[in-house]
């Protein structure tokens, strides 16, 4: 049997009257894709901001490797190896894509903060070159001086999988991935994910598209009005009837 | 590299400009060592504020206190222990880094306009301190300077005494005008090299990622604020080498440096000169202090005199119509100098320079367009 990597354990968390996350209990095992899906404003993207420490649970924990992670700092839960693109991308937009992958690397390499001042960051060549690869890996080779604030939001999505992704996290939280993309874009994007899979990372992912869904996930968590109403693979949840009625079947494009 | 020969290669032009300044600034009529000395002293001070405000974006309101706090320590240091201008140099450092790091760590709380105002509080309380609990370390009002009896305890135990109050040297060779000049041209260009390199390392790398996005920089691994601490801390450290030179070349310190009409003078010459690359906030410090020169100058008899030429009446009309910009009306011109820059070249004199090099120099370095808001690798 493998090991969960993540353990969401009865978490809740509300805004002002709104449940926007009750009764949360999950678990990520290692190595798997573990979907999450679920009607707009269903505690998606809350979930993530509590398992990143954006947000502090009203109450439970989130547990990482065995250790209670909530109530740490947002950098100090990304050095424990858990990384998070987000649903609006967020990037360095005055930096050049090839600067917004190399900034991730020095934090994986130096740590939460160095003063290295003095040498320059053009002879760290080993960073460079890592950088220049996942840029290659995510289909944007051929801009790395240019402006990351120049670009559309679909490759705006692919920088920040590339600055996630050289981290190597031991888990990695990726909301809607592939939101505001082509299709074209959106198959490279699974099949760069499902290349990711066989390295044996651990992956959440937040999806409304069902393709992406059914081709990635071995584990699938339904959320609706903060609540999960359904988990299991795949196709139990395509076949589960109150999944139909809250999701597939009704507001679903 | 090449990126590396680029950057030799902007040093020594530097460095050649700098000490050539009697050379080139002649037929300005500005080269002489008092109005050069201040260019140079300028400079720093503006480099090491662009450090915090262009590289970090954290815009202090508060810098000057650590000149002023410079000053006090290099004019301690040559009442206490001696005349070099070494010890009061490195005084002058100490001193305004943990004054920095103090202020810093509490200001850094908060960032944005919280920030500014949370620096210039600051700076006006070391003030009115300066005139009030601290005059046994300030004199207040009349300013610290030096006596006759100080100790001087090292120059003492060495040498004889000389008659007289003995000038700042270095090792012997006193710091008259050119002297002193040179000694801070010097330091300008080594400031410059430590920028520079500070600019190119992957410490500065995530100083321009803090401005660019800090919160990302969290979720990246980051803990951001002992970066933003470093910087401060740095600029403070440049301020204070500043207002120790200002006491080497007048060994008088006096509060009114700290006030917040010369902290914001450090503001405008950053944004005038170009905010985020290197030299431009030297140039703008030159050309602040320049136009300073010339138009405080001014007064009404020498008004009077230069539109003599006009009839009687429409030369009073004249006269009256431009004497509040001049003299110690100065700072309107400034104002007026400062709103046309940030209105019509928001990224400065830099930028002026670039958009002609666009126009006429043609096709070198206008490769990517990242330059015009980016001045990261370039410039
Ligand atoms: N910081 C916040 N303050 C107040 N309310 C919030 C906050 N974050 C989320 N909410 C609310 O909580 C609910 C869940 O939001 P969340 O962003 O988690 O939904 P989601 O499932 O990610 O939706 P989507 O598919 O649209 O991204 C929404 O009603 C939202 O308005
Ligand atoms: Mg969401």
């Amino acid at each position: 049997m493998t090991n969960a990597v993540l353990h969401v354990a009865d978490v809740h968390k509300s805004f002002g009257g709104l449940h926007a996350l009750s009764d949360i209990d999950l678990q990520v095992m290692e190595g798997t894709t573990h979907a999450i899906i679920g009607p707009n404003g269903a505690g998606k993207s809350t979930l993530l901001n509590v398992c990143i420490g954006r947000i502090p649970p009203d109450s439970g924990a989130v547990v990482f490797d065995g250790k209670v992670i909530t109530g740490k700092r947002p950098h100090e839960i990304n050095q424990m190896g858990i990384v998070r693109v987000f649903q609006t991308p967020e990037i360095f937009p005055d930096l050049t894509l090839l600067q917004n992958v190399m900034v991730p690397a020095f934090a994986k390499r130096d740590g939460a903060f160095t003063l290295n001042a003095f040498r320059g960051a053009d002879r760290e060549t080993e960073i460079r070159d890592e950088a220049e690869h996942w840029l290659a890996d995510v289909g944007l080779a051929g801009y790395k001086d240019t402006l990351a604030a120049s670009l559309s939001r679909g490759d705006k999505r692919r920088l920040e999988l590339a600055m996630g992704l050289i981290q190597h996290p031991r888990l990695l939280l990726l909301d809607e991935p592939t939101a505001g993309m082509s299709r074209h874009d959106t198959n490279s994007t699974i099949d760069l994910l499902k290349k990711i899979k066989e390295r044996g990372m651990t992956k959440v992912i937040i999806e409304h598209d069902m393709h992406v869904v059914f081709s990635l996930a071995d584990r699938v968590t339904v959320l609706a009005q903060g609540r999960i109403i359904a988990d299991g693979t795949p196709e139990e949840v395509r076949g589960s009837a109150v999944v139909q009625e809250a999701y597939l079947g009704g507001t679903h494009r | 590299m090449t990126a590396l020969r680029n950057d030799l290669i902007y040093l020594v032009v530097f460095a050649v400009a700098v000490l050539a300044m009697p050379i080139w600034l002649a037929p300005f009529g500005a080269a002489y060592p008092d109005l050069m000395q201040k260019f140079a002293i300028y400079g720093i001070f503006a480099i090491g504020f662009n450090i915090l405000f262009g590289m970090t974006g954290y815009l202090s309101f508060g810098h000057a206190a650590f000149l002023g706090v410079g000053s006090y320590a290099a004019v301690w240091s040559f009442k206490l222990l001696s005349m070099n201008v070494i010890p009061a140099i490195a005084l002058a450092v100490l001193v305004s880094g943990l004054f920095a790091a103090a202020i810093g760590y509490i200001s850094l709380r908060r960032s944005g306009i919280y920030f500014s105002i949370l620096t210039l509080a600051f700076a006006q309380m070391s003030y009115n301190l300066a005139y009030s609990v601290f005059t046994p370390i300030t004199n207040g009002e009349t300013g610290l300077q030096l006596a006759l009896n100080d100790p001087r305890v090292i120059d003492r135990a060495l040498f004889a005494d000389a008659p007289g109050i003995p000038r700042p040297n270095l090792f012997g060779i006193e710091l008259g005008g050119y002297e002193a000049f040179y000694l801070c041209a010097v330091i300008l260009i080594l400031c410059f090299f430590v920028a520079m390199r500070i600019d190119r390392s992957p410490f500065g790398m995530m100083l321009k990622a803090i401005k660019s996005n800090q919160t990302r920089m969290a979720y990246t691994g980051f803990n951001t604020r002992p970066y933003t601490l470093s910087a401060f801390i740095i600029s403070g450290i440049y301020a204070g080498i500043a207002g120790g030179l200002l006491a080497v070349t007048d060994p008088l310190a006096g509060a009114e440096r700290m006030q917040w009409t010369a902290s914001g003078e450090v503001v405008l010459m950053t944004i005038l000169g170009g905010v985020g690359t290197l030299v431009g906030p030297v140039i703008g410090a030159v050309v602040i202090k320049y136009f300073e020169n010339i138009f405080s100058a001014f007064h009404m008899a020498k008004l009077e005199d230069i539109f003599s030429f006009l009839p009687d009446g429409l030369e009073s009309f004249v006269v009256s119509i431009v004497s509040p910009f001049v003299g110690e009306g100065w700072h309107l011109t400034l104002g007026i100098m400062f709103m046309l820059i940030v209105v019509f070249l928001p990224g400065g004199l830099m930028e002026g320079a670039r958009r002609i090099r666009a126009r006429f120099g043609g096709g070198r370095g206008t490769g990517s367009k990242a330059h015009s808001s980016n001045p990261a690798p370039a410039e």
